[in-house]
């Protein structure tokens, strides 16, 4: 129901929305929650366990009840609290949790055997017989559960991440954090004033209070336009949700939520603040009191029937009971009865509460149940007279405040209690476990009359410009309320019925004693065995009740029970909002050689190779699947040449005086003897012995090599080389440099490589020795030819500066062509690697030493290198070991497959007689059979038997004879001639 | 969680690599016994507090950093160039 | 006390008023055949099996803080046998064989689901490696099946199969594994091992480990001095500190993990899924919660709280693999401390003191191994003798170069 003038609504703006498919009407400024209450909607959803019908409790983040369904972008989101959305036209929204009906929901029925589904029964029953655990049992408690449901279809609509600085980060503006922010930035501070509400105020939004001599909404607004004035960033609709290390703090922006037509907007934004000081003005939340039945639709937070009515001009009932323990939840009696709503009773616990009231107050009275199915429609209430019947059909309850510690508390500090005005506060800064550079105030340090937080406000201002180095003035601060805390802790009342503690899971103060009765007596114990503050709204209305009722049960005080562990986010936050710019491709850069667009004009399929993506084969027509351009591939390569493009491989630049010494001591091989224009192969260990990468290193000059890393081992090359240069040989003058991005490299390989590469190079080669290096001009482009091969046929790679990859790469398949070559891709490599017994991060995987490899030979015992004196550990080496072996299919039509593993012929394949597994198979066109490497337990000795290979997954079983690891020109005459 | 890299300036700690214990700049001699390379490579104190570390400046400078930080509280107490360190 | 559907259904006819403790409460006593430091999972698996498996009784363990307070409450809860290198695997599979009889052998509904357990490939390469790692659980008797890009699609229709940045070529999938209700499983061993007469003592530090002539005598305790013929280090999280009070150094840093749980929803992914390329993993917990995971923040801390950067990684790879789970919320984070070892495989061995033993080095594994883990520990315990499916969690293989290096990464203990 509305309130003629009240509210900070528009009323000339109305706007259509349905909920549960029924047309209703609000205005500009409202929430869903707002505009349902005044509709008269008071039954909002069923509840997580028992489906109990449930009503709006409060007006902000903290709503346990008023969860809904809001179709948004094509779909339904769920677990939306209708006091967060902003009412808009055509918005639309579902209950939950319901079927068929949210009025008459068939799943009602678990409230009749609450008895039975008390805290824990599933951790007691369920286990016979055992099938029907996943079988039934499972799948019906997962039905049940769970509120909302997340639709199938992707999250298509835009979302953002940002980055913002700045010297102070005000949280909540409020009067506190609005002081704060003005005292901060009138000293010239760089504020951001960050509030979860869409518009600024705070509490003052939701009382009547005056500040200054004017209406609490006017000073806000005064204010705001002064702090705009002053440059400080203002973030309406943005929570803070975490105090991480290092003063940044994690902050949800609900950008176009509020928006019937949000177009390109990001629907929400997830910002990363970094901040030198941080104020935490929060507020507090008002917390409940549990009596029986005290979950009907219509009971509710009198601070949230207040905001109700003063914000949004709603009464949230015609005949309006309080109950209250503290002074605060008098101004919501004044407040409806000044606005002509027939306040019921003002039923205060206190027998001393002081108030003179124009309505009916019962002084030492307790509400010890309430009646009405889907909705209140009076409460019973104990008072020194006997119990009596109250008409209401709203129950404003007030148990006393909150102050919203989250934040200070996240980084693990507890907060501690004020047995004053009995809250727990946030604790003393500097303490362990504190938020560096963090100040409360205000309400959020258990300051709650607006003089004391306009002051309290003023104070963390002042405080971080001191720890800003800063001078700041206090100014005159505006005149407002200064009411003195009054509460007397009430946390239950206890008579016949379920009292709930944390509506959102449905525990009532029975579970919680059943808890305490069972052991349970630790405060985490409880939270767990119950699920008490681990719903939606993370129990921010509900655990300090839930805690006073262990501490009873217990015999211990609420400090002594203590609290659970804060942590973000303080209200839940959508991953696609976290996730922003993952979505996709997003997720991780993609990197592209310079001869990408010419594979993609061939029609080549790109694999992702590491972050880079790299052509799989050529197909031409008539050749169905990779596998025919693979072979043709190969084939041209062996018979006359191929291009591929390399450049994914590491290129680091090793220059200096001692760059020779450097790279002896990295390699366990000798790189200082190699001389200019000559190319070696090198192996790097880990430091722990294993092999870590190979590659090739050419010495360019006396001072000068450059030097390849495997594609997937490039960063961490480069890294290990800036650690063992920086760290480990300081006394080595050198500098390494990656240049894997500034050269394109293609290898160019087969019989009639130079023919080819005679046909660009300025002047045309004479003899060039394999492994051999060598500057030349292309074109008139200095260049670098290297000659190596990875295919084993004669073969160069020739780099050129990146910015000449595409024409060079388009030139050299065009020459190729012409001369019955072409371009190779990925698979071709592959099968061209394995038939030499050439190495990849297949055999390379971390696990592999020299030894297993058979490169024994490569280790240095001259010298000290990375990796030595560890890769002397006996368990490196011996017969015990696994050792890189080739492996031949021996029956037609039989293949080797990677993957696989190599039992003795007839053993039974169990882990005993388990002797190596395969690493890479293919079918080789150039041998006409099916070929693979693989490491197998004393495989050097055993070249030449059978072994059985088994692939139980896909059920391949053959026989493969073992060979040496190379089974193309063992000898290398083609390479090298 | 922020590190201010001697380089650099103060960075996101997004933009750092981190490696583990300061001790593995204490690199054994080629012929330390291997008790002392076990130690150097796998033993750790560990400390629940103050501790050493090596970290890597990756996306930016590529220095090696010494950085002295608490375990418990995340604090940074201090960062300084491993080549200074050692130089 | 007996657990069943019959006496919930009992209790609740009588006004639930006849349960009675899960366990007692215990003062310590002065002395004890063995104590168990530490009342983590692998703390009271272990007491339950030195009682249950070995006929002892006078066992303490002893609790710094509330049972079940470390790691095994603070998990995603996945249990599986899909390891590789002999060593791990019988470990492994043994504690799945464990975990299968569980309810029964506790009387507690620990809530194991072997719903499946999905690890997604994107390549050859990777399709091999996990071939491989398939073709291992078989022969150990496990359960595997490699299965293609269709089958991953019927199975889980809502992976973006189109756009994603590494595309799902397929995936090895391990029916047997699933998941469990990780505060159950300490729950039900603590009810165990306590009906068993295994004294659990909470609130309980212990500050020091009394030697003697290179024998262990007992344990210093905020509540005061206990004596014991033999010591259990099991605290994982802690282990570097209390191995220190007896002098030792470990293989091990500490690092935070984290993990997150979304509100609850209806029944949306009803297997475990990981997807390696993006070190994320998620399934659904009975109660709705999406409760996913990444890798470690990467820095040594003791904070059991991590940073952003690693919490947008994993929210990012959820959009990427699912874009639907972007209109899931994350209610909660939190963070565990790993005992991270030079390998990634744990230890359970004697120590150089006679009569002290440890089980810890869990790296972020540690869950599913609770089982097994204190069965070995107590089989180590009661006999001196290294369990057969535990031999090679050896101390001192780091230094004899025997690993057991799954993810092929090598001695920093952070990328295991």
């Amino acid at each position: 129901m509305r309130i003629e003038g009240k509210g900070l609504i528009d009323r000339s703006q109305t706007l259509g929305f349905r909920f549960d498919g029924v047309e209703h009407v609000g205005f500009e400024g409202d929430t869903l929650a707002s505009a349902l209450l005044a509709s008269g909607q008071r039954l909002i959803g069923r509840s997580f366990k028992y489906h109990r019908p449930r009503g709006l409790v409060f007006a902000g983040s903290e709503e346990p009840n008023g969860l809904v369904t809001v179709r948004r972008d094509g779909a339904g989101v769920p677990n939306v609290r209708a006091t967060m959305q902003e009412l808009h036209q055509g918005l639309e929204a579902d209950s939950q949790n319901r079927w068929p009906s949210l009025r008459f929901d068939a799943m009602q029925v678990n409230d009749l055997f609450a008895p039975f589904l008390g805290a824990g029964f599933y951790y007691k029953t369920f286990m016979w017989p055992r099938a029907f655990w996943e079988g039934l049992y499972e799948p019906l408690i997962r039905r049940a559960a769970g509120l909302g449901r997340l639709p199938q279809e992707p999250e298509v609509a835009p979302y953002e991440k940002v980055w913002a600085h700045c010297d102070l980060l005000v949280i909540g503006a409020g009067p506190a954090g609005i002081m704060a922010a003005l005292t901060a930035a009138r000293a010239g501070a760089d504020v951001i004033l960050a509030d979860e509400d869409a518009r600024p105020g705070g509490r003052l939004l939701a009382e009547t209070h005056e500040v200054g001599g004017q209406p609490g909404p006017a000073w806000v607004a005064a204010a705001m336009a002064e702090l705009r004035d002053l440059g400080v960033r203002v973030m309406p609709r943005t929570t803070v949700t975490g105090a991480y290390d290092d003063g940044t703090f994690g902050a949800l922006e609900r950008v176009a939520l509020h928006l019937a037509r949000p177009g390109d907007l990001p629907r929400e934004a997830f910002w990363r603040i970094v901040a030198r000081r941080a104020v935490l003005a929060a507020g507090a939340q008002e917390r409940l009191i549990a009596f029986p039945g005290n979950d009907r639709p219509g009971v509710m937070a009198a601070g949230a029937v207040r905001a109700y009515l003063n914000r949004w001009g709603v009464a949230a009932g015609s005949r309006v009971a309080v109950f209250t323990n503290n002074d605060d939840g008098h101004r919501t009696a004044r407040d409806l009865h000044a606005a002509g709503i027939e306040v019921t009773a003002l039923i205060d616990a206190r027998a001393d509460a002081r108030l003179d009231a124009p309505f009916q107050v019962l002084r030492g009275a307790k509400v010890l149940g309430t009646e009405g199915r889907l909705a209140l429609k009076s409460v019973t209430v104990e008072t020194d007279h006997g119990t009596r019947r109250v008409p209401a059909d709203c129950l404003a309850v007030s148990g006393g405040w909150n102050p919203a510690v989250h934040l200070a508390c996240h980084h693990g500090a507890r907060p501690w209690w004020r047995e004053e005005i009995a809250a727990f506060v946030p604790p003393h800064p500097g303490k362990p476990g504190t938020v560096p550079g963090l100040i409360p105030c205000g309400a959020a340090a258990g300051v709650f009359s607006t003089a004391g937080c306009l002051a309290d406000g003023q104070r963390a201002g002042l405080e971080a410009l001191a720890a800003l180095d800063r001078a700041g003035e206090p100014a005159p601060l505006p005149e407002a309320e200064d009411a003195p805390v009054r509460v007397t802790p009430l946390w239950e009342v206890r008579g016949e019925g379920r009292a709930f503690l944390d509506m959102a899971n449905d525990v009532t103060t029975k579970d919680v004693r059943l808890a305490a009765t069972e052991g349970f007596t630790s405060v985490e114990h409880m939270k767990r065995y119950t699920t008490q503050g681990m719903a939606l709204d993370q129990g921010r209305g509900s655990n300090v009740a839930a805690l006073a009722v262990l501490a009873e049960a217990t015999g211990q005080s609420v400090p002594a029970t203590g609290t659970t562990t804060y942590r973000p986010p303080f209200t839940p936050v959508s991953i696609a909002a976290m996730g922003a710019g993952g979505r996709g491709k997003g997720f991780a850069p993609e990197r592209l050689t310079t001869s990408h667009r010419a594979a993609l004009d061939r029609l080549a399929p790109m694999i992702e190779a590491g972050l880079w993506y790299r052509p799989s084969h050529f197909p031409r027509t008539g050749e169905p699947t990779w596998k025919e351009a693979c072979d043709r591939e190969v084939a041209t390569v062996r018979s006359r040449v191929g291009i591929c493009d390399v450049s994914t491989l590491g290129k680091i630049d090793v220059q200096g005086p001692d760059a020779a010494a450097f790279l002896d001591f990295v390699y366990t091989n000798t790189m200082s003897t190699l001389s200019p224009g000559r190319v070696r192969y090198g192996l790097m260990l880990r430091e722990d012995g294993m092999v870590m990468d190979d590659g090739t290193c050419a010495r360019l000059g006396e001072g000068h090599f450059l030097i390849t890393t495997t594609t997937a081992a490039a960063g961490q090359v480069m890294r290990h080389l800036d650690f063992v240069a920086q760290a480990l040989r300081p006394d080595l003058d050198l500098r390494a440099i990656s240049v894997t991005e500034a050269w394109a490299q293609f290898a160019v390989t087969g019989p009639k490589a130079r023919r080819l590469l005679d046909g660009i190079l300025d002047q045309p080669l004479d003899e060039m020795a394999f492994m051999a290096c060598r500057d030349v001009q292309l074109h008139g482009v200095a260049a670098r030819l290297f000659r190596i091969s990875f295919s084993g046929e004669e073969g160069y790679e020739v780099a050129v500066p990146a910015r000449y990859g595409n024409a060079l790469y388009r030139d050299l398949v065009a020459r190729a062509e012409a001369m019955g070559g072409c371009a190779y891709g990925m698979e071709a490599l592959n099968v061209l690697r394995i038939e030499k017994g050439f190495l990849t991060h297949a055999e390379l995987h971390g696990r592999t030493t020299a030894f297993d490899l058979g490169l024994q030979g490569l280790m240095s015992r001259k010298k000290d290198f990375i990796g030595r004196a560890a890769s002397e550990r006996p368990g490196l080496s011996g017969p015990d070991r696994q050792q890189l072996v080739g492996l031949k299919a021996t029956g037609r039509g039989d293949a080797v497959l990677a993957g696989a593993h190599l039992f003795p012929q007839g053993a039974e394949p169990v882990p005993m007689n388990d002797l190596g597994y395969v690493t890479s198979a293919c079918w080789s066109p150039t041998l006409g059979l099916s070929i693979g490497l693989g490491f197998l337990r004393d495989g050097r000795t055993r070249h030449g038997e059978r072994l059985q290979l088994l692939d139980s997954l896909r059920g391949v079983d053959v026989t493969v004879e073992v060979t040496a690891p190379v089974f193309y020109d063992p000898d290398g005459v083609r390479m090298r001639g | 969680m922020r590190l201010t890299c001697p380089l650099c300036g103060p960075r996101d700690r997004r933009e750092f690599y981190y490696y583990g214990a300061a001790d593995y700049l204490d690199r054994p001699a080629a012929d330390a016994a291997p008790e002392a390379w076990d130690a150097y490579l796998h033993l750790r104190d560990n400390i629940a507090g103050p501790v050493r570390d090596l970290w890597y400046h990756d996306q930016g400078c590529g220095s090696w950093l010494v950085v002295d930080r608490d375990t418990v509280s995340h604090e940074m107490l201090s960062v300084r160039a491993v080549a200074e360190d050692r130089a | 006390m007996r657990y069943s559907g019959f006496k919930v259904l009992t209790e609740g006819f009588s006004g639930n008023r006849g349960w009675t403790r899960a366990w007692r409460e215990p003062e310590p006593k002065a002395e004890y055949d063995i104590v168990i430091i530490g009342g983590g999972g692998h703390g009271l698996s272990t007491a339950y099996y030195l009682a249950r498996n070995h006929g002892l009784r006078n066992i303490a363990v002893l609790e710094k803080g509330y049972l079940g307070g470390g790691n095994v409450g603070r998990n995603t809860t996945i249990v599986r046998a899909n390891y590789f290198l002999p060593g791990n695997q019988e470990f492994y599979s043994h504690s799945l064989k464990l975990w299968e009889g569980l309810e029964a052998e506790l009387n507690y509904n620990v809530m194991h689901s072997q719903r499946g357990l999905i690890n997604l490939f994107h390549s050859d390469g990777q399709r091999d490696a996990f071939a491989r790692r398939g073709n291992a659980m078989i022969s150990q008797g496990d359960d595997a099946e490699l299965l293609d890009r269709a089958a991953v699609r019927r199975l889980l229709p809502y992976l973006d199969f189109d756009n994603a940045r590494f595309p799902v070529q397929g995936g090895l999938l391990h029916r047997r594994g699933g998941t469990a209700r990780h505060d159950a499983v300490a729950w039900g061993y603590a009810r165990g091992a306590d009906r068993l007469g295994v004294d659990l003592i909470q609130n309980c530090e212990v500050t020091g480990i009394d030697t003697a002539g290179g024998r262990v005598t007992g344990v210093q305790t905020t509540r005061g001095a206990i004596r014991a013929r033999k010591v259990g280090i099991v605290v994982a999280g802690r282990s570097g500190q209390v191995a220190a009070m007896a002098g030792m150094r470990l293989p091990v840093e500490s690092h935070v993990l984290q993990a997150f749980v979304t509100e609850g929803l209806k029944p949306a992914i009803d297997h475990v899924i990981s997807f390696g390329m993006g070190h994320f993993y998620i399934s659904q917990s009975d109660k709705g919660g999406l409760v996913f995971g990444g890798d470690l923040d990467f820095y040594a801390s003791y904070a059991a709280r991590g940073n952003l950067p690693m919490v947008e990684h994993v929210m990012e790879a959820g959009m990427t693999l699912m874009p639907m789970i972007g209109r899931a919320r994350v209610l909660r984070s939190w963070g565990g401390i790993m005992d991270m070892t030079p390998d990634g495989s744990p230890i359970i061995d004697r120590t150089p003191v006679e009569g002290l033993f440890i089980d810890c080095g869990w790296n972020y594994g540690g869950f599913k191994a609770v089982p097994a883990s204190g069965w070995c520990m107590a089989h180590l315990m009661a006999t001196g003798e290294p369990h057969e499916v535990a031999r090679r969690f050896r101390l001192d293989r780091f230094a004899t170069g025997h690993l057991l290096d799954e993810e092929g990464t090598g001695s920093q203990h952070n990328l295991h």
